[in-house]
């Protein structure tokens, strides 16, 4: 029973991942589309032009997709066979694994049964995702060299520098984090947000580490090679970077590892720092206002609009960096490392060491 | 239900999903050889030369041994912070003097120029 219930959270997380991706596409699209004053893509239709509006969504979300897959998977002259398979793999392998620890719901009550809303309840949840994250430098490097093309190989290279110089950023702000929480599991940093601070205000992880959350977002950002950090995949300048050489599936795993790593840099951000499935206000049993008004509600409606807040925070998430991406210019190469050598990584240790003397002094205010 | 076999069951169940995605396009799509798909892509020009003996710029490895050792002191500090609350001050002063050693070598990259990227 337990095995079926670990694989039905285990699917159910994976399904997150996979249902946000597709999703993420075509909000990119059409999110980009509005915020460039153009209508996007709004071509296909159902039917044969049997319904009177047409469905951006259908291309995007279907179309395209299918379109990838069917292509001819090309390897080029020379390249190393085996590495030109397994990096696409290794790109999205760790990606998926990582919502394995993201928490999506409190606890799902059924009968006498208690399920966590988490596909794996690792107490060193925070841990892995970095350690995850670490992989997927490996699906950049082997993928530029396995396409025995100097354009791809120099993406590569430029790719896993600029990814590995952000993750100390990363690092550093999810150190505060484990320090302000005492832990680093997801599911119980989550649970510690459900307090109220001065019995109004939802204790989440903005209010106590708010430098801690622009870091990780930064880096975040910077770590998924999106805009404004995406020189290595510059559209004008390496062709795809080091995905030139991939055509198909494979092309299609490295477009989806960017778009996970939005969802991941989303979800983490959620679950740390803005209460993950936390409602305000809602408990197990219902609602407890602050001014003295309790609503009963069943739990099961209780699970469901806590995952529901989870997949709204988490949206609102991935738009904010798609909004970002659309609305900043790109940084140079060396900016970008000196931003994340320079800038990030001071900011992250001062950050360190002023939370830890702060939590020394106010001993007591910020108890798990 | 031990974390770390549930970890297994999600690793399992991710491995087949990438696989059979990894192989989506070998089955679904079509399989015609011809000599000019498989050139790699210049611009046009005939590829310069093979990969294998080029030269890696010695700045990327540089950059990776820094990460490194920024890298390890951060995995050091997880334990600490985690423990923190036990520690007090204590374990704050017994950081700072790690932080401290750490910090005064990146001062020194950074004035020697080691972060500079040209």
């Amino acid at each position: 029973m337990d095995l079926i219930i670990s694989f039905g959270t285990a699917l159910v997380a994976l399904l997150i991942c996979l249902q946000v991706t597709v999703l993420l596409l075509w909000v990119e699209r059409k999110g980009s589309a509005l915020i460039q004053d153009r209508v996007g893509a709004n071509r296909a239709n159902l039917f044969g032009g049997l319904l009177p509006f047409n469905l951006g969504i259908v291309n995007t979300m279907i179309a395209d997709p299918l379109k990838l897959l069917t292509k001819e998977d090309i390897i080029p002259a020379g390249a190393d066979r085996f590495l030109h398979w397994l990096a696409p793999w290794v790109a999205v392998f760790p990606l998926f694994l990582t919502f394995a620890v993201v928490p999506f719901g409190d606890v799902l009550v059924i009968g006498e049964r208690e399920i966590n809303l988490q596909a794996v309840g690792l107490s060193g949840g925070i841990l892995f995702v970095l350690a995850m994250l670490s992989l997927g430098v490996y699906g950049v490097i082997v993928g530029g060299w396995a396409s025995n093309s100097r354009y791809a190989f120099l993406g590569g290279v430029r790719g896993s520098a600029q990814m590995i110089s952000y993750e100390i950023a990363m690092g550093l702000a999810l150190v505060s984090v484990a320090l302000t929480y005492g832990t680093l599991d997801l599911q119980h940093i989550a649970r510690a947000q459900g307090q109220l601070m001065w019995g109004v205000v939802p204790a989440w992880g903005i209010f106590y580490q708010p430098v801690a959350f622009v870091l990780l977002f930064i880096a975040g950002i910077a770590e998924s090679k999106r805009a404004p950090f995406d020189l290595p995949e510059a559209e004008s300048e390496l062709v795809a970077g080091f995905q030139t050489e991939y055509s198909g599936s494979k092309m299609s795993m490295f477009m989806m590892s960017d778009f996970i790593e939005v969802a991941i840099v989303a979800a983490l951000t959620t679950t740390l720092f803005f209460g993950g499935w936390q409602v305000p206000f809602l408990y197990r049993d219902g609602f407890h206002f602050p001014g003295g008004l309790t609503v009963a509600i069943p739990s099961l409606v209780v699970t469901l609009l806590q995952i529901v807040s989870f997949l709204v925070k988490l949206f609102v998430f991935c738009w904010i960096q798609i909004l970002i991406r659309w609305s900043l210019p790109r940084l140079r190469y060396d900016q970008l490392m000196a931003f994340g050598w320079k800038t990030l990584l001071p900011v992250g240790l001062a950050n360190v060491v002023a939370s830890a003397v702060l939590l020394l002094l106010l001993e007591g205010w910020t108890g798990t | 239900m031990n974390p770390y076999a549930a970890l297994l069951i999600n690793a399992a169940l991710c491995a087949l999903v990438a696989t059979v995605l990894l192989f989506l396009s070998r089955i679904l799509g079509r399989r015609h050889a011809s000599k000019v798909k498989y050139e790699v892509f210049e611009t046009g020009n005939p590829p310069i030369g093979s990969l294998r003996g080029t030269r890696f710029p010695v700045k990327f490895y540089l950059t990776a041994i820094l990460f490194i050792i920024f890298d390890i002191e951060v995995v050091f500090m997880y334990p600490w912070a985690v423990a923190y609350r036990q520690l007090g001050w204590f374990g704050l002063a017994e950081m700072g003097a790690f932080m401290a050693v750490l910090a005064v070598g990146f001062a020194y990259i950074w004035r020697v120029g080691a972060l500079e990227w040209n």
